[in-house]
């Protein structure tokens, strides 16, 4: 089996902009401010990336189709930009590219940017999909909670636990997050909310209540990849490079047999395999510092411990309660920038987003949530919905 | 509401479902008829309605493909007049030809604070046709034409517009139906005293007493439905003759009057071989497997009377893709699942490739399965309230069938008391989704709770 690319490829410079209902600017700029604070934390010029992988997943917002109008945007004049789109993976499959690009030697420095202007649909929630000319004459209607909250009926049936302890679990994965949220300038929800709140907000898709779904907002990050030998020759001497990228997407297995009970996330297991074996990670739950995952719902949060395997099958619910993923709880601390839940989800941009929470907590520039000494930060999206989707996970390390 | 109306306001009328129609229900009806019985044995099929969805396409062709009719079948719609059924089973008659199917299907649709409100039903009935082993077989019929207007609905119209009812009983009734139950009984070599059963279907409350008295009849007069389902236009007659031939005795005949634009007689004679087709659900059945409600709203949205707020969200009308609708017909219309031959696992919708991560065999040998009929259970469900539905919420969520496939459905027609994991569901063919611009629906199957 190949070796991977661990610590093939540095981080030279991040820059996310200011996550949630940004009336004032469009697409354009919402790239503009992730890019120019890319560029000086890299502290190079725009002329030295050599290529770009633009992330956006909704063609009815943003510029449109294409790469064109990110390049248009960034003024990448002639250089080669792609569009990626791999749902909510968008953001980590343009880091994706960029650190392949880098790896592999075609480039010396590559850009990955992703952006999302969700508040220009009109509405809360994310616009209807399209599914395809066949899906689109048998599958049924349905919105992304809906999906989503399958995974609790089919985990509390597995595991024999109550609609109300559930319910009690999912409420607290939100009540941290919200308590994250307030330290995070940038996020779009910063305000602590009461378990009461969370327990009595108003359903979406039983079980979820509103604050079980995630925000949704507008935003862009990116990130400019390079060679660790470059980044040291730029001046880099703390240096952060990707330990692992997996994605993992559905074959049908979990949709159209019956192989799986609806429990669990079978992509979040496959790609945490690799991504583990790519960056020799042995014990996720002592070894991973901190964690950065697909928290669009708080049941995908709660499962996705497991499926990451920091908690053991079943215990997700426990750990959870007992704060093993709180700021502060002594464990593995999740979501410390707020999550999709409060830091925000413009889908594009959000697994950029999760990498840029994990670059700074390593470097020591996540201000009053720094965590201490962090050495690994891992970041999980969940594209689709969780029997026809899509895992991507990133882990990104101290060199 | 008018005084002259509360009358009326008692027991049950069937209404549809936003995703029923003279179609679904069609299908439904059909479905039961051809229960035990070989499907493949049916050579025609004609629908009968004045509510038919589609103007110019063939209504009865999405009917055979849900019933998984033979390929080499003939269809036809019978439409125009409330007693088309009948004019179609006197037609279907004379043809004489084994596996003949007739379905009768209505949707009617009343104004608001209408007596038709009041007297409506939405019904289905099916009949097949042959020569052995038959229920009832024909003595004598005998039909008449007359431009006699008691209601009518004009083309791209929604609601009937009827004359006064004491004209249409007085005139028309009274006037029309005994000179052709005289010569259908002539046809048939017996006289009225040796009948024992009158089915006539009529918008009007207690119509068929009258009729019975003007042509001397004395025998049953066939239960209207009147509070259990209400007039189901052209399906009504038919539906009452499923009913009667339910507990109808050998040797009893029965007068099956159709009326509108003139009149249709039908002599029937009950052969006592009812109980030798088991398994059917019929009228009763049907009848007691209600789901009530009093949700007025609900009905009035559904049948397009009130202008609700559906939000944004409501507003996606992509277009079904016909040349995808072609391609995937049979796989859709009779649900069919693939079985594949080299591992066994059965499978929805059909790939190119078998699902099963340890086969991925090519899908060009896989056996076909119908889920139609196949026991399953649901796996996970919710119940969406953020989604577009027209009757929210919506549950959706995986139904697991006994023989491993699945597939993510919507469950319909339940409360959300009955909705829960390993409830066992059974299928409907339903309206999936409307596309309201261009009023293209997108048929396929639903769950629907066994046990409510």
């Amino acid at each position: 089996m190949a070796k991977g690319i661990k610590d093939k490829v540095a981080v030279l410079g991040m820059g996310c902009s200011k996550f949630g209902e940004r009336w004032d600017i469009g697409t354009e700029m919402l790239l503009a401010e992730a890019f120019d604070e890319a560029l000086a934390d890299a502290g190079i010029e725009r002329k030295q990336i050599e290529a770009a992988w633009y992330g956006s997943c909704l063609d009815s917002v943003n510029v449109g189709n294409s790469a064109i109008p990110a390049s248009v945007a960034l003024r990448l004049d002639g250089i080669a930009v792609s569009r990626v789109e791999n749902m909510c993976a968008t953001g980590t499959e343009a880091l994706r590219g960029a650190a392949y690009a880098v790896a592999s030697g075609a480039v010396d420095i590559a850009l990955a940017i992703g952006a999302e202007k969700l508040k220009d649909t009109g509405y809360g929630g994310l616009p209807p999909g399209y599914k395809g000319t066949l899906n689109d004459l048998w599958l049924p209607l349905g919105s992304a909670p809906a999906g989503f909250a399958q995974l609790a009926s089919g985990y509390r049936t597995k595991h024999q636990i109550s609609k109300e302890e559930l319910k009690r679990a999912l409420a607290h994965v939100s009540w941290k997050s919200h308590q994250n949220g307030v330290l995070s300038p940038k996020a779009h929800l910063r305000k602590e909310v009461s378990m009461e709140t969370i327990l009595n907000a108003p359903m979406i898709a039983e079980p979820l209540g509103l604050f079980d779904c995630c925000g949704v907002s507008d935003g862009a990050a990116c990130a400019i990849v390079t060679t660790p030998e470059i980044a040291r020759a730029l001046g880099k001497k703390d240096m952060v490079t990707i330990k692992a990228i997996q994605l993992s997407i559905s074959s049908g297995v979990e949709s159209s047999s019956n192989s799986w009970d609806g429990s669990y996330v079978r992509n979040t297991r496959n790609a945490a395999k690799r991504a583990y074996e790519e960056a020799g990670i042995t014990k996720p739950r002592e070894q991973i510092s901190l964690m950065e995952v697909h928290d669009c719902f708080s049941i995908t949060e709660l499962v996705t411990m497991e499926d990451l395997f920091v908690s053991e099958e079943g215990h997700a619910v426990r750990d959870v309660l007992d704060g093993f993923y709180d700021r502060e709880g002594g464990g593995v601390p999740c979501q410390v920038d707020g999550g999709l839940k409060c830091f925000g989800h413009p889908i594009g941009a959000s697994g950029l987003r999760m990498a840029y929470e994990n670059y700074n907590q390593l470097l020591g520039r996540a201000g009053k949530r720094q965590l201490h000494n962090p050495s690994l930060g891992l970041s999980h999206n969940l594209g689709g919905v969780p029997y026809l989707g899509i895992a991507a996970i990133s882990i990104l390390g101290l060199h | 509401m008018a005084p002259s109306l509360a009358g009326a306001a008692k027991g049950y009328r069937a209404f549809c479902s936003w995703d029923e129609d003279a179609v679904t229900m069609a299908v439904e009806a059909g479905r039961d008829c051809l229960r035990g019985a070989d499907a493949s044995a049916i050579t025609s099929l004609v629908v009968a309605s004045t509510t038919l969805p589609y103007a110019d396409l063939q209504n009865s062709t999405i009917v055979a493909g849900a019933l998984a009719l033979p390929e080499t079948l003939s269809t036809a719609d019978a439409t125009g007049s409330a007693r088309c059924a009948i004019s179609a089973l006197i037609a279907m008659f004379d043809s004489a030809h084994e596996g003949a199917m007739l379905i009768a299907s209505e949707k009617p649709h009343a104004k608001p604070a209408s007596t038709q409100e009041m007297t409506y039903g939405a019904a289905a009935a099916a009949v097949t046709l042959g020569h052995d082993g038959v229920i009832a077989r024909t003595l004598g019929h005998a039909s008449v034409s007359a431009y006699f207007v008691d209601h009518f609905r004009a083309s791209g119209e929604v609601h009937d517009y009827f004359w006064e009812e004491r004209w249409i009983r007085d005139e028309g009734y009274a006037k029309i139906v005994p000179g052709v139950v005289k010569t259908a009984l002539a046809k048939a070599g017996v006289g009225i005293a040796d009948i024992n059963h009158l089915v006539m279907a009529s918008p009007i409350r207690g119509a068929a007493q009258p009729v019975a008295k003007s042509i001397g009849f004395s025998g049953k007069i066939a239960d209207a439905l009147d509070t259990e389902c209400g007039y189901s236009g052209a399906a009504h007659g038919l539906l009452m003759l499923a009913q009667v031939l339910e507990n109808v005795k050998a040797g009893e005949r029965i007068l099956v009057i159709g009326f509108g634009q003139g009149a249709d007689a039908l002599i029937l004679e009950a052969t006592g071989k009812v109980s030798e087709v088991p398994g059917r659900r019929g009228v009763s059945a049907a009848l007691a497997d209600r789901y009530p409600t009093e949700d007025y709203l609900r009905m009035l949205s559904f049948y397009g009377e009130i202008g609700l707020e559906w939000g944004m969200r409501g507003e996606k009308t992509g277009k079904a893709a016909l040349t995808e609708a072609y391609r995937s017909s049979r796989q859709l219309a009779s649900f069919q699942a693939g079985k594949c031959r080299a591992c066994g696992t059965v499978q929805f919708p059909q790939l190119a490739y078998c699902v099963n991560d340890a086969c991925k065999a090519p899908s060009s040998q896989f056996d076909q399965v119908s889920l139609v009929d196949a026991p399953a259970k649901i796996l996970t469900y919710t119940a969406d309230w953020l989604s577009y539905h027209p009757a929210p919420p919506l549950f959706v969520g995986f139904v697991q069938f006994d023989n491993g496939a699945r597939l993510l459905m919507e469950t319909v027609d339940a409360p959300s008391s009955a909705v829960d994991v390993g409830v066992p569901v059974r299928m409907v063919f339903r309206i999936k989704e409307r596309d309201n611009i261009r009023g293209f629906n997108r048929y396929f199957w639903k769950a629907t709770p066994i046990n409510l």
